[in-house]
């Protein structure tokens, strides 16, 4: 157990409360344009299933993105994340006119010097998608 | 395939990537982020991605890009990407094999800000055989 600047009681192995992020057809074309990968298996069923996917698909990296959302808001702003690591396991299909779940969870792998690291669960439709998914923070 | 001669190499982008506000706001509004005052932590990959791309596609390196897919990605970042950074990318392969077919390659950027590091990452990036 290790006290950090006010941040209360942490303990390993502490599970920190689920969160579901939804993903839609108009949030990949949102983050299509922020981070400048216009790749057509994000955007265009067509493409997508012309390339052997069941539907477009989420970009790994908002599949990352919002992990890291999840992660920084529990350890106190964007500005926290010192690493941040993940496999994109399985992709997150996301069919026309349909929000689809991405739930996150976590837990407290490791606290030292005042840093925290965690481990990190997501899954789409109950399909884990990520896998190995560890961030270290400065929990303040 | 990939040129076996390129693994090991570093790559120093010639371009620069001025981090704007909107660039920040519009990243940090996909993921519902209000504090503006630093990039989210995965901001960088508009950045790296891009560089990894223009480095991979050149005739002399030889991946084929459209049939990429993102296995892995790895941040660690030294401070925050802060608006007003103008950022130079240095990419390496660092790491190259082919497993049944799929090449298999690893791109190490480094983000700096003159001669600051402020985040390297790796991306794991498979072409489908």
């Amino acid at each position: 157990m290790v006290h950090l600047g006010g941040a209360g009681m942490i303990n390993v192995g502490e599970a920190i409360p689920e969160r579901v992020f939804w993903i839609d057809r108009e949030l990949l074309k949102k983050y299509a344009d922020a981070s400048g990968d216009q790749n057509p298996i994000h955007q265009d069923e067509a493409f997508a299933k012309s390339v052997g996917l069941p539907d477009v698909i989420a970009h790994g990296m908002l599949t990352m993105a919002l992990a890291g959302k999840y992660v920084s808001d529990w350890a106190g702003g964007p500005a926290t994340v010192k690493e941040f690591s993940a496999r994109f396991v399985k992709p997150v299909i996301v069919p026309a006119n349909k929000e689809v779940d991405l739930t996150i969870s976590a837990t407290v792998a490791e606290i030292e010097d005042g840093k925290v690291r965690l481990n990190i669960n997501a899954t789409s439709e109950g399909v884990k998608v990520l896998g190995m998914a560890k961030a270290l923070v400065v929990k303040s | 395939m990939l040129n076996p001669d390129s693994v090991g190499r570093t790559f120093h982008g010639a371009k620069s990537f001025p981090v704007t506000a909107s660039d920040i706001a519009a990243f940090s509004a996909v993921i519902g982020e209000e504090d503006l005052s630093v990039a989210p932590p995965t901001f960088s990959i508009r950045i790296s991605l891009d560089q990894s791309q223009e480095l991979l596609t050149d005739p002399q390196v030889g991946l084929d890009w459209s049939r990429l897919v993102h296995g892995d990605q790895k941040f660690e970042i030294f401070r925050p990407i802060v608006v007003g950074d103008t950022l130079k990318c240095s990419s390496t392969i660092e790491n190259y094999k082919v497993v049944a077919g799929n090449e298999i390659v690893t791109v190490r950027s480094d983000l700096l800000s003159g001669d600051e590091l402020v985040v390297s990452t790796w991306s794991t990036l498979v072409v489908r055989a």
